[in-house]
């Protein structure tokens, strides 16, 4: 059985260290947030200006002056520090963040990533991943390994318009693992239940 | 000197005219300037480059200007929230230059500081570095990009004292020190007017002197994504 949404991101959990400062991007990377794992310590930063993100609210704590990137109310912590937009891409930017951990439409072979527009269709806008790919330690990708027609997004070269050029390190995807190396990916990790023939039938890319 | 206006529309007034370019405050609806927005949506001023992150949805924040077709050109990083802007857009009735979102924060600072230029490695290899000068630092290449600097900047902020001091209010601070900077004149929007010397001085966000005009309302505070969790 391939991994579902939670079992990705629990999957994406085990990439933090302890001690990190660590960006999650929209979507399935902000669930790792429910699977960090215990004596692990990591401080996550919001792009819109915050440091140390806590728990989404109960109804009572909903403070209107209190959101992630993906404009969800959230909560304060002890070690929360709060500062403008400029500076917060200035320390990503300035390599302070140790990992982005961020969705994908496709990512080639060589670690391009493309995960902002569609042409004619999407066009909603880069936000802060293009930002985030140029400027953290450490690129860890969580999608589905193929799209809906079973199309492989793990490509020799992406055909939509580029976050951010060879910046991807890893890959989570609901087949398993993979590491961007020199000459393609290569597979570090198949989930429980899914071959390694199931993966190479869909991955287009170059698997070393 | 005397900063404080009894109105956004008289804090406005004088200052608006078709074709012009604003500096907006705020990420999705979290620290957006809403009086003074709803003040040019009122004043139908139009031909408007704005630069801001987003563009509001459909009907608050910088989507009430789109709906009136206020505005020529935006300037932000993230869109999607707004189904009217991506109507005007794939429809060639509206400009939209996408810069990235430390890119634009750093642009708005920048314009702000006296700095025309700047590199960046934000965006190389991808298409917003096409026509922008390339330049090698250490091995490693980045992009130029420019200071911005606009005919106003509309802020929002929680206190301001009567000089101009501002301080925010946790995530609704976002781009609004930035764009306080980058405007010929700034109109800031607060909660409250504290007298001069009730704000700590070693904790004010935005000093003064970036600041013309204030004005103070009562603001929605318009939650985008309630998100809570159960217990």
């Amino acid at each position: 059985m391939a991994w579902d949404r939670n079992q990705m991101a629990e999957r994406a959990a085990q990439e933090l260290q302890d001690g990190w400062y660590v960006n999650l991007g929209i979507g399935i990377p902000t669930l790792v947030s429910n699977y960090i794992p215990d004596g692990v310590d990591v401080t996550l930063q919001s792009e819109n200006g915050m440091l140390g993100m806590g728990a989404f609210p109960t109804e009572d704590e909903i403070d209107p002056d209190l959101i992630n990137a993906g404009k969800q109310t959230i909560t304060q912590l002890d070690r929360t520090s709060y500062f403008g937009s400029d500076t917060s891409f200035a320390m990503i930017r300035g390599g302070k963040i140790n990992m982005a951990i961020l969705g994908a439409m496709e990512v080639a072979e060589n670690g391009d990533l493309a995960n902002w527009m569609i042409p004619g269709k999407l066009v909603k806008g880069m936000g802060g991943a293009m930002d985030l790919v140029a400027g953290v330690g450490r690129v860890v990708v969580v999608m589905d390994h193929a799209n809906k027609r079973g199309e492989s997004k793990l490509l020799k070269e992406c055909s939509l318009p580029l976050t951010g050029k060879a910046v991807v390190h890893r890959i989570i995807t609901n087949l398993g693992v993979l590491d961007v190396v020199p000459g393609g990916l290569k597979i570090v990790e198949i989930a429980e239940g899914v071959t390694l023939d199931e993966i190479k039938a869909v991955t287009e890319a170059t698997l070393i | 000197m005397q900063k404080i206006y009894d109105t956004p529309h008289n804090a406005l007034s004088d200052l608006l005219f078709d074709g012009m370019t604003i500096a907006a405050g705020g990420f999705g609806l979290c620290g957006i300037p809403e009086l003074l927005i709803s003040s040019i949506r009122d004043a139908g001023t139009k031909n408007l480059t704005v630069a801001s992150n987003n563009a509001g949805v459909d009907d608050f924040g910088l989507g009430l200007l789109l709906q009136t077709r206020q505005v020529k050109k935006m300037i932000s990083s993230y869109v999607g929230e707004n189904d009217v802007f991506m109507k005007q857009y794939l429809a060639n009735e509206l400009e939209l230059e996408f810069n990235p979102q430390g890119t634009l924060a750093e642009r708005m600072r920048a314009g702000g500081a006296g700095i025309p230029g700047f590199y960046t490695k934000t965006g190389v290899g991808t298409v917003i570095a096409e026509g922008k000068e390339h330049k090698d630092f250490d091995g490693e290449t980045y992009i130029l990009e420019t200071g911005l600097k606009t005919d106003i900047s509309i802020v929002k902020a929680w206190k301001a004292d009567e000089t101009g001091n501002l301080i925010y209010r946790k995530t609704s601070r976002n781009f609004n020190p930035a764009a306080a900077t980058c405007g010929k004149v700034c109109i800031a929007e607060v909660e409250e007017i504290v007298p001069t010397g009730q704000l700590d001085p070693d904790l004010i966000h935005t000093p003064g002197i970036y600041v013309h005009r204030i004005v103070q309302g009562k603001h929605e505070k318009r939650i985008e994504q309630k998100t809570i969790r159960v217990t």
